[in-house]
């Protein structure tokens, strides 16, 4: 397996009043090259099984193995060399004062030692430029410009391309595409896919659109409550309908609730 | 020599040597963007080190390297503070500046240290070309040492640490998730800064004389002054503009209270002149803005 999760419960706020499980003793095994998408209610969980994996929210319980190793505790930048994240805000992947190649040149560092060298030479430029162009957003023009002055979209496809610029081989995409317009959406999902297949990625992704769910990857998983509520693989996801999904949903989390109460 | 000419050349010789200072405040103030109180400390302590080497028989040039090191190492200690006990960034800093309060008065021994029979960095220079040590010689040989620390500076930030540490204060989670190691380039953040305010101490107190435990007071507040005087004038831009205008800053700073002075205010007052210039620098960009649109 690539990626395992064995019962990870995670609570916020601890021992208050306001005490919140985000993941509920949630186990998961994704084998390398699934290409997972996630859906599920607000406070479902979702992003904070991200975060668990990316490790900048450790869980109470439970273990991450990945790759056969226990990186549970394992800081966030020590996991950065074969693990990529994408954010939902543009804000949060890509740095808005740095030109697009100290992005890129920040990114193709992951995992080496960073010393006193040059970050951007005209090699590094070339790489960017030739990884830029297929995107077709002119990015590859713009290299020395800042970052802040990229819109949304295409902020998030430099995002995308700095999440796998340096061999990451798991991918986490958290709503990555949602704060976009629907045609830029299209744009870098579909880019999403292509880097995706290209590099044999296994990825998990976020995503409030159930139509995405159903049209990308091999699995999707529902969650609610901290919980996985299915996980629908292979030609069972091929049969899935945004009607049957949110029908099915409802079903579960009725059942789930009914049991709770 | 007119009165003029002497407030230009007194502005640009203490302009130099402060801005030292101000590359250093720029550091932490812009790039790790939190006002690091350390500067307090470690500005007279860079003046200490100096002048207690110095008056023990030192090489001006290690005493100065020396202060750097010393400098670097208290700007070490606040980010180990800060990042290994979780304390916030400020506090840290108070906590730093607050020792190096004693650890100054226990290198030099006492509250003031005369430099006036000691070797300086002026001119032992000014001695290799059979020059005297006054402020014409003082302004090259200060503006060559500002050259070579800038561009050191600027070529610094276009390397691979160099933007690891400018990430880690622009944006620390995208740093986090690229692979970087935020403790370690908070450290080496601090550290330079730290180093270049303490070489500026120990540059002033050279040229001034000597070194005193109360040169370090309101040093913070000076260097942001620069830093957003500079900032104003130039805009928010590239490293090499900003290093630049960071210079610059300090030359314009040290020009208004020179100016402040001569229209007949006394050095009590030059505090208030400080906060209204502050308060100016933060305006105008606003003020121009507005304007623009």
């Amino acid at each position: 397996m690539m990626l395992e999760l064995h019962g990870i419960s995670t609570t916020f706020l601890r021992g208050t009043a306001n005490a919140v499980k985000a993941l509920d003793d949630l186990s998961l095994s994704v084998a390398p090259g699934d290409f997972l998408t996630i859906i599920g209610s607000n406070g479902a969980g979702k992003s904070t099984l991200i975060k668990s994996i990316a490790g900048l929210v450790p869980p109470d319980e439970g273990r991450v193995i990945f790759e056969g190793r226990d990186i549970t505790r394992l800081p966030v930048h020590a996991r950065a060399a074969a693990i990529g994240r994408i954010a939902q805000d543009p804000a949060e992947s890509t740095c808005a004062v740095m030109t697009i190649e100290e992005n890129l040149a920040m990114a193709a560092m992951r995992g080496q030692t960073r010393g006193l060298r040059l970050a951007v030479d005209a090699r590094g430029r070339a790489r960017f430029r030739a990884a830029l162009a297929p995107i077709g957003l002119g990015l590859e023009a713009r290299l020395s410009a800042r970052v802040g002055t990229l819109s949304g979209g295409q902020r998030q496809a430099l995002a995308l391309l700095m999440a796998t610029i340096s061999g990451s081989r798991l991918l986490l995409l958290d709503e990555h595409a949602a704060s976009l317009d629907p045609k830029t959406a299209e744009i870098v999902m579909a880019l999403t896919a292509r880097l995706v297949e290209e590099r044999k990625l296994t990825t998990l992704m976020v995503t409030h659109n159930m139509q995405d769910a159903i049209r990308w990857g091999n699995r999707l998983l529902m969650m609610h409550a901290g919980r996985v509520l299915f996980d629908a693989r292979g030609t069972e996801k091929a049969a899935l309908s945004v009607p049957g999904l949110v029908a099915r949903f409802h079903e579960v989390a009725e059942d789930r609730t009914l049991l709770a109460g | 020599m007119s009165q003029a000419q002497a407030l230009i050349l007194n502005m640009f010789e203490q302009g130099c040597l402060f801005a030292f200072l101000g590359l250093g405040v720029l550091i932490t103030f812009r790039f790790f963007r939190f006002p690091d109180l350390t500067a307090e400390g470690s500005y007279p302590l860079g003046g200490a080190v100096a002048a207690a080497l110095l008056v023990a028989g030192m090489n001006p040039f290690l005493a100065t390297l020396g202060a750097i090191l010393a400098g670097a190492a208290a700007g070490l200690a606040t980010a180990l503070i800060h990042t290994k006990l979780r304390i916030n960034n400020i506090i840290a800093g108070i906590i730093v500046m607050t020792a190096l309060y004693t650890i100054n008065l226990r290198v030099m021994g006492k509250a003031n240290t005369p430099l006036l029979n000691t070797p300086t960095v002026f001119g032992d220079v000014a001695g290799w070309f059979s020059l005297p040590e006054n402020v014409l010689t003082t302004i090259p040989i200060a503006a060559a040492m500002l050259g070579i620390g800038g561009l050191l500076l600027i070529w610094f930030f276009h390397t691979d640490l160099g933007l690891a540490v400018r990430a880690t204060g622009q944006n620390e989670t995208m740093a986090l998730s690229l692979g970087v190691n935020v403790d370690r380039t908070k450290m080496v953040g601090l550290a330079l800064s730290n180093g270049f305010i303490a070489l500026s101490g120990a540059l002033v107190a050279q040229n001034h004389g000597f070194a005193d435990i109360g040169m370090g007071i309101g040093i913070l507040v000076t260097g942001a002054a620069a830093v957003l005087i500079g900032e104003a004038i130039f805009g928010d831009r590239t490293i090499a503009v900003w290093v630049f205008a960071a210079v610059v800053g300090v030359l314009l700073y040290r020009l208004l209270v020179a100016l402040a002075l001569r229209l007949g205010l006394e050095p009590i007052d030059l505090r208030l002149v400080t906060a209204l210039l502050l308060l100016l620098a933060l305006a105008v960009p606003r003020f121009r803005r507005r304007i623009l649109r």
